[in-house]
């Protein structure tokens, strides 16, 4: 695993340990162990089909792991639950952006936000406090103006946004965000990578899957490289890109 | 549009601004099919007289606590279940069983034990057994969701309705039960049907008042986000059975206190008020009226009253037609409005 063994187990807020997934007879993610630095930004690239959506389907409890060990923050789970995965400090968002679609804007956050279980949340009515919290990350995502349209209605651009924007109000450490940039226009695109430039300066842990290779070269301080559900390299961005293997095989820039 | 649920407030507004009715908006289906449906009501009772009137309304309110409550679960948690009329069905049946003073030696299945407990008594019982019931099912239930779920929602109205035919130690089977109780309150007996209609209304607002207070609170919320993608809701920390469960749970408790106020209003029940069909229908008003939006199905249910009674008055319409007229109206409105207007009439929701 690169130089990556010789550091503290201290420095890596998640890692996998020789984790598999199996759809049908086939391996997306095949004894895939891989540590992701506690710091900075960490990108996972590789082909199509080379098992970075089904890593993050496993780490943020979509998909049970077939084989292996998920160790989140120093603790081993063999399963990982999707309901806890706020407990463990995990969010995500999607490669194809899932809202609560015919709710609106607002209340895609306070969802988020609003207290949990049965009967707090069943005698808990709006709070001033969680609206306040909700306009805040609203206006960070520059949709303010829209928190009364239904989610359904909004621009691709929006519905990524304010996905983001989702995962933000339950304000946990760790986020993974499948293709966060993908299809947006310019200025959304400087919009989103504002936000996570924001995100990464508040010390949270930022791991995404992106296929653009300006954009992971301007917004990640670690690259971990993925092969037919096999790790394939991990390290510093410029060390990983400027590998020959890399360069030639998959990235072709 | 995400606009405040309608109802008299739209009325009252056009009283304010008439103009405002005829001008193309998208609040105007909703404003008219409040308007029509409420003049229908108005209208048919000043013809028909109170007597009529006051039938209707007990008709209404136990329709009406089926359909707010049904709603609770198909348009605010998004679980298609056309299996209702059976906790409706074990309400009326809880009640029944418990109150009834008569025996059936004719069915020559020994002495059936009678309880003879008064209506007020029973009723909670009907509201727990239909809450007990629904817990074990719910669990059974939960890892379904969809199309599947229509179907064993549809095999859970079958089984329930086959126990009441065929459990006949306890329900006595096709012959029914009679003599159900009527409410009685210390030496006063609820047995007139302005009093039935009165009784029927206050648990009626009950079941509005529960449903309303749960749609409206954090809890609600998260429902709607589990009817959005349950997936999601499990992401964002929320064990999606339990929530699933728990409305689950309480609509149910609310059908069989419909139920419960059946029995006592019919004071006679068999299986055939609780055949698929009639849960069918409900599915049908509750989408009509529109899925998540209580007043919706209050106005749903009213709709579908009014059809029902009023096909009895139409000229030319022999009696033993109106039955199946109606499923033909109620049919073809509800076709009609899948094309033209898939959320229904008041609804905040497509299916």
């Amino acid at each position: 695993m690169n130089a990556s063994n010789s550091a503290n187990r201290e420095d890596y807020i998640l890692q996998t340990v020789e984790v598999s997934k199996y759809f049908g007879a086939v391996a997306a993610v095949d004894g895939l162990s891989i540590a992701i630095p506690r710091k900075g930004v960490t990108s996972i690239v590789g082909p199509n089909g080379s098992g970075k959506s089904t890593l993050i389907n496993l780490l943020s409890g979509i998909l049970p792991l077939d084989e292996g060990m998920v160790i989140i923050d120093g603790l081993g789970l063999r399963v990982v639950h999707a309901h806890e995965t706020p407990d463990h400090s995990i969010t995500r968002t999607f490669q194809e952006v899932r809202l609560f679609n015919q709710i609106s804007v607002m209340d895609n956050i306070l969802v988020v936000l609003t207290t949990r279980g049965f009967w707090p949340s069943l005698f808990e009515r709006s709070k001033r406090r969680h609206r306040e919290q909700a306009q805040e990350i609203l206006e960070k995502v520059g949709m303010w103006e829209k928190r009364d349209s239904l989610a359904m209605d909004l621009s691709y651009g929006q519905r990524k946004l304010l996905e983001i924007g989702r995962a933000m109000a339950l304000n946990v450490n760790i986020y993974l965000l499948d293709e966060p940039f993908a299809g947006l226009f310019p200025q959304m695109l400087e919009r989103v990578k504002d936000i996570l430039k924001d995100m990464r300066d508040e010390g949270k842990t930022i791991i995404f899957v992106s296929h653009n290779m300006d954009i992971v070269r301007e917004m990640a301080d670690h690259l971990i490289v993925l092969e037919d559900g096999k790790f394939l390299l991990s390290g510093e961005v410029e060390n990983v890109l400027n590998q020959p293997q890399v360069i030639a095989a998959y990235l072709g820039t | 549009m995400l606009s405040k649920p309608p109802g008299l407030r739209q009325i009252l507004e056009l009283f304010r601004n008439p103009r405002g009715a005829v001008s193309p908006s998208r609040g105007n289906i909703e404003l008219w099919a409040n308007i029509v449906i409420l003049a229908a009501a108005a209208v048919f009772m000043l013809v028909k007289g109170a007597t009529f009137a006051v039938t209707l309304g007990t008709v209404f309110a136990i329709w009406a606590m089926l359909t707010v409550s049904l709603n609770l679960v198909v348009g605010f948690s998004g679980l298609l279940s056309i299996g209702h009329i059976g906790f409706f069905g074990l309400g009326a049946y809880s009640v029944a069983i418990l109150t009834s003073t008569t025996s059936y030696e004719q069915l020559r299945t020994g002495s059936i034990p009678t309880f003879g407990w008064p209506f007020f008594a029973a009723l909670p019982v009907a509201v727990v057994v239909a809450g007990l019931v629904a817990l074990v099912v719910g669990i059974a239930f939960n890892r379904f969701r969809d199309d599947i779920y229509v179907l064993v929602s549809f095999g859970f109205a079958i089984i329930a309705f086959n126990v009441f035919l065929n459990l006949r130690p306890v329900t006595r089977g096709a012959f029914g039960i009679h003599d159900v109780a009527r409410p009685q309150i210390g030496s006063w007996v609820l047995d007139s049907e302005l009093e039935l209609m009165l009784l029927a209304l206050v648990l009626l607002a009950i079941v509005v008042g529960i449903s309303w207070f749960i749609v409206s609170s954090s809890f609600g919320r998260v429902l709607t986000a589990i009817r959005e993608d349950e997936q999601v809701a499990e992401v964002f920390g929320y064990h999606v059975t339990h929530y699933k469960l728990a409305v689950w749970v309480i609509s149910a408790m609310m059908a069989g206190l419909a139920g419960g106020m059946f029995a006592s209003w019919t004071t006679f029940i068999d299986p055939n008020s609780f055949i698929l069909l009639e849960s069918v229908l409900l599915v049908s008003i509750v989408i009509l009226g529109g899925l998540a939006t209580i007043w919706g199905s209050l106005l749903g249910a009213l709709a579908f009253v009014l059809l029902e009674e009023g096909m009895r008055f139409l000229p030319g319409l022999p009696q033993e037609y109106v039955g199946q007229a109606r499923q033909v109206v109620l049919g073809v409105a509800l076709v009609l409005l899948m094309l033209f207007r898939p959320q229904g009439l008041l609804g905040r929701f497509r299916l």
